[in-house]
């Protein structure tokens, strides 16, 4: 088997496949390279897409026509909105996903794509040719060639699972991890560390005692996650509550020794927002229950994922403290919960575009870098794609920034600052939370998408007509008006000072809103609900988008400072050692990067900045 | 100006004195110290130790040497201290002798206190804190340039800092976590009577600033009057010098004259002003009356002086002020003048000729003095950048309370804002200082 493609993409999960994908879209012959098609969109770990951060990711892969959106719409069978009571920027997409529902729609969709094939095979090492990967090897002994790859291992580079006393080298249960890659990429100098994530057993839903239980429904009207989806039509199901209870607390106490993450068996970091079961218990030790909800893997499956009870102590000590939990008294474990390490990459190692510095043509995405998560996985898998495609195509390189969108945030976070354990997305990370919404990610990203020839047509097509829409909306929007008195003989509450007050800003009113505003203006009532929602937040966040806009501007300014690629940091004066060694370990492109570089004071920049100026008269004189 | 140089200066200022003490920084102090001291000393431990010219073998003098290694130094580098004879030739051979070694070389004003800066060894706080103590003339002065020097204030910076970081995570916990069980409602638990708490310490702060900085500069005392009641005979004799001329002839003093003195502990800038009048033609006289109304307006504290010959006059404008009866050398018990203006209690009879009641006087002032500038040794907010991120602080602070709660994101937003403003004195408020809070605050994960 020796074959040749523009691009070729290691793994079929959540990073993989939008690699792949928008690889592929982008016009570049792409293979997808995976042990066996039949795990392309699997989902390892929780049955569940999107949340706060992480629902404006999968947004905003949709917006770029990614796959993720699409797919979980289709497979969704449960949706909550969260902070509904909250306003829109801080309005977060979730979905409980029918585990084999998504794999079906994600295998189709990949089967679907054109430009791209999937090669089931294992691979164990890449071909390097003068300094540059150009290609990879497989356990087969055949040679797949291509002048980009994109490598998603997820949590498979020397992954070992933990369970107990018990280690088991594996990817994920019951399949073979990837040896080898690690060594290489560490023999050319490249920086890897180890990081740790765990799952809960899964549970038979038939031996589960439902009736004594809390229901979880989801919301009324689903809110899908992509901008083309029009109605969620998959069945909607039900999670339940239940929580830990005391006995579960003795149970865990008793047997904590036995667990890998505290008899020092487990090396790596986990991600401190989700801990384990037996961490919770030790670190906050005055609280007697935790919160578990039972999700449903799918609408034909009986296993339940029990959330908030990740493990890997031993099986019998799992048995024992889940049975007495209310509700599981009887139940039957389908799989045991585990822990599992995995070699990732210092994404310091990286440039914005997700290439490695020090091994051209290698593009890395997902757990690899050091992330958590699907949506995470997802998006940083479009960008590599995107940039694999386009360097094939010997075009530049793009990145997002941290104004245009979570994507841009996350990517800089991990460029610029590296990872101390598992990266997961919040909105606290966006310092442009007002403006970066769920709502408006196709606004955002969708014509940058449309430029880049990552959106296809149909998209391209709907996108342009729902903009018309809206800015006919707005338009009218902001020639409807009322005086302050106008508006008081209506009955709404305003100022009375004389001001003139558009329809546009009625609608963000507290006690006012759009169905008021309808009433007034019978033109208005009939707007579709996207647009409603769009302008609604529009213009509530309108007194912060004037400040947020001149920020922006500051931050695009100094990322167009640029800073030489052959600065000597060790030698560079008047900064401390420590300041020092960060910026000679990530090297940063501006003066931007630098500054967001953890620890970095002003002082330090302004002496940097002084520094890139003097050199640079020196050599222009 | 290159960080990797080593550094030297006389650390005791300059002139001829009985000891002068060289101060070395930088990698090579211990090289130095050896070439000319021999062996080196225990750490931190003084020797003392015969300097030669390691090529003559002359001896230079004979001193005592110090030796401290890095990072644990003021620098955060290896020092190297001498302590020689003060005369000029001593320091001469020995800095010749310096800078013939490659990477060593004089410091330039204040690198010693900015390589510390760089180093982490101080903050920003207390450089500042520093400058002042190295320019403190009095007492009180002296204690406040010491609390910032020594971190003190620094500290309560950082325990704002902290607060800020507290309310902050406890807003995003309540975004970001809503899906956990109980998180949002337990963290929005407190969060205003903390925001309320942290705008009352910030107030406190901000409010003693303009003060602390008046001491910081000087108190202005400024001397005012009619023409000839004394004004500048009066400022004379405080200052104990002759500062400004005087005559009897009215209008001798034309324009503004500013005397130094420390007062009970509180640098205190006398100023003398050209009297005032109706009737004068003077062009001159007439911009130095100018002059002294504008002084009067940015007076700390204004003097009012009348003549016990004449009818007293009165304040041109309404401010308060110290009213002063000089002249009563020239008083008759029952001249008019001095019955009304002594009926009034506030009015202080002196005599500048005769040394009459200048002693109560000066009590008076000093305690005029304290009463408003004293106790202000501890005062955080002393300077105006200071003072404006704290203030920019409080007003972004004060605007997250005025938020219900469904509007959360917009009262965080204003958080941010805050701890973006108090970031310019504190430092940053990074992202994972908050997640950091949120984890050890809460137990997150499903």
């Amino acid at each position: 088997m020796n074959r040749k493609f523009d691009v070729i993409v290691i793994g079929g999960g959540h990073a993989g496949v939008e690699a792949a994908a928008a690889s592929a879209r982008l016009g570049a012959k792409t293979a997808l390279v995976t042990h066996q098609f039949a795990t392309i969109g699997e989902m390892s770990c929780n049955p569940a897409i999107g949340g706060l951060g992480k629902g404006h990711l999968v947004r905003e892969i949709d917006a770029l026509d990614g796959l993720m959106g699409r797919v979980a719409d289709k497979a969704g069978i449960q949706f909550r909105l969260l902070n509904r009571s909250k306003g829109p920027a801080v309005r977060g997409p979730r979905a409980q996903a029918d585990r084999k529902l998504y794999r079906q729609h994600m295998q189709a969709a990949i089967g679907n794509q054109k430009n791209l094939s999937v090669v089931e095979a294992a691979v164990c090492g890449f071909i390097i040719e003068r300094g540059r990967v150009a290609g990879v090897t497989t356990e087969a002994g055949g040679e797949l060639r291509a002048g980009a790859v994109v490598l998603t291992t997820g949590t498979f580079l020397s992954g070992l699972i933990h369970i107990g006393e018990k280690k088991i080298p594996a990817g994920r249960a019951g399949e073979p991890p990837a040896e080898g890659i690690s060594q290489q990429l560490r023999s050319t100098g490249i920086n890897l560390g180890r990081l740790k994530t765990g799952t809960p057993a899964r549970l038979d839903g038939r031996t589960i005692n439902w009736g004594q239980l809390e229901e979880q429904k989801g919301d009324m009207v689903p809110a899908p996650f992509s901008f083309m989806t029009t109605e969620i039509t998959t069945p909607q199901v039900s999670c339940f509550i239940t929580q830990t209870t005391e006995k579960t607390h003795k149970v865990i106490s008793d047997n904590i020794h036995r667990s890998p993450l505290y008899s020092g068996q487990i090396e790596g970091t986990g991600p401190r927002y989700c801990p384990s079961i037996e961490d919770k218990i030790h670190r906050f030790n005055d609280k007697s229950s935790h919160q578990i909800f039972l999700e449903p893997e799918g609408l034909d499956d009986p296993t339940v994922y029990p959330n908030g009870i990740s493990t890997s102590l031993p099986e019998d000590v799992q048995e024992q403290f889940i049975r007495t939990i209310p509700g599981l008294e009887n139940v039957k474990i389908i799989r045991p919960g585990y822990a599992i390490e995995y070699d990732y990459v210092d994404p310091r190692e990286l440039l914005h575009s997700l290439e490695v510095k020090a091994l051209p043509g290698l593009f890395l995405a997902g757990q690899i870098n050091g992330t958590t998560g699907y949506e995470e996985a997802a998006a940083q898998g479009l960008i590599a794609g995107l940039n694999a495609a386009r360097s094939v195509a010997g075009e530049d390189t793009v990145s997002f920034d941290r104004a245009e969108g979570y994507l841009g945030v996350m990517i800089d976070d991990l460029v610029l600052r590296g990872v101390t354990e598992p990266y997961r997305m919040f909105t606290s990370r966006a310092e442009y939370r007002l403006s970066l919404r769920a709502d408006n990610a196709d606004q955002r990203l969708t014509p940058k998408g449309i430029s880049l020839g990552l959106v296809g047509s149909e998209r391209a097509a709907l996108f342009a007509a729902q903009m018309s829409v809206l800015d006919q909306a707005r338009e009218l929007l902001q020639r409807l008006n009322l005086t302050s008195a106008a508006a008081a003989k209506l009955g709404l509450r305003v100022n009375q000072d004389g001001q003139k007050r558009t329809a546009f800003d009625f609608i963000a009113m507290p006690e006012i809103g759009f169905e008021r505003v309808g009433e007034i203006w019978p033109e208005l009532a009939g707007l579709p609900e996207f647009a409603k929602e769009a302008l609604y937040a529009e213009s509530l966040y309108s007194g912060y988008s004037a400040r947020q806009t001149a920020d922006v501007i500051a931050l695009r300014r100094e990322d167009q400072i640029r800073l030489p690629s052959d600065i000597d940091y060790a030698g560079l004066p008047s900064l401390s050692m420590e300041i020092r060694q960060k910026l000679a370990r990530v090297q940063p492109r501006t003066l931007g990067q630098a500054a967001r570089i953890e620890g970095m004071t002003p002082a330090a920049l302004a002496s940097l900045l002084g520094y890139v100026k003097r050199q640079s008269q020196r050599k222009s004189s | 100006m290159n960080c990797s140089d080593t550094i030297f200066a006389v650390s005791s200022g300059s002139g001829m004195a009985g000891i002068a003490v060289i101060r070395l920084s930088g990698q090579k102090a211990a090289t130095l110290l050896k070439l000319t001291a021999g062996v080196l000393p225990s750490p931190r431990f003084a020797a003392v130790r015969q300097l030669r010219d390691p090529l003559t073998k002359e001896i230079i003098d004979q001193a005592l040497v110090l030796w401290m290694p890095g990072p644990n130094t003021v620098t955060g580098e290896d020092i190297a201290e001498f302590h020689v004879h003060g005369s000029l030739a001593v320091v001469e051979a020995l800095f010749s002798l310096f800078l013939k070694q490659d990477g060593v070389r004089l410091a330039e004003a204040g690198e010693f206190t900015r390589r510390a800066f760089i180093n982490d060894r101080m903050d920003l706080v207390e450089v500042e804190g520093l400058g002042d103590l190295l320019h403190a003339r009095t007492e009180a002065q002296r204690r406040m340039a010491l609390h910032h020097m020594l971190g003190d204030a620094s500290s309560i910076y950082e325990s704002w800092r902290g607060e800020l970081i507290g309310i902050l995570a406890r807003l995003e916990a309540a975004i970001d976590f809503i899906d956990e069980a109980g998180v949002a409602e337990a963290a929005l638990v407190d969060v205003k009577s903390r925001t309320v708490d942290l705008v009352a310490r910030l107030n406190k702060a901000a409010a003693e600033s303009d003060r602390a900085g008046t001491l910081r500069s000087g108190v202005k005392v400024v001397f005012a009057g009619a023409p000839n009641v004394g004004k500048s005979s009066l400022l004379n004799l405080v200052a104990a010098r002759e500062a400004a001329i005087v005559s009897s002839r009215p209008g001798t003093t034309r324009d503004v004259i500013e005397v130094s003195i420390v007062l009970g502990g509180v640098p205190v800038i006398l100023t003398d002003t050209a009297g005032l009048r109706d009737d004068s033609e003077d062009e001159i006289e007439a911009i130095g009356m100018a002059r002294a109304k504008s002084e009067m307006a940015g007076a700390d504290i204004l003097v009012w002086l009348d003549s016990a010959d004449r009818e007293a006059t009165d304040l041109p404008v309404a401010l308060p002020a110290l009213r002063v009866l000089n002249k009563m050398d020239l008083a008759t018990p029952n001249s008019i003048h001095v019955r009304n203006n002594l009926a009034d209690d506030d009015v202080l009879p002196i005599s500048v000729k005769t040394g009459e009641g200048i002693a109560a006087f000066l009590s008076v002032l000093e305690k005029c003095v304290s009463a408003r500038f004293g106790g202000l040794e501890h005062a955080i907010v002393i300077r105006t950048r200071q003072k404006s991120a704290v203030e920019e602080s409080i007003r972004h602070l004060n605007d997250s309370l005025t938020f219900k709660a469904d509007q959360i994101e917009f009262a965080t937003e204003c958080v941010r804002k805050a701890s973006h403003a108090l970031a310019r004195v504190t430092g940053r408020v990074d992202v994972e200082d908050l997640l950091g809070k949120i984890f050890s605050d809460f137990c997150i994960g499903k």
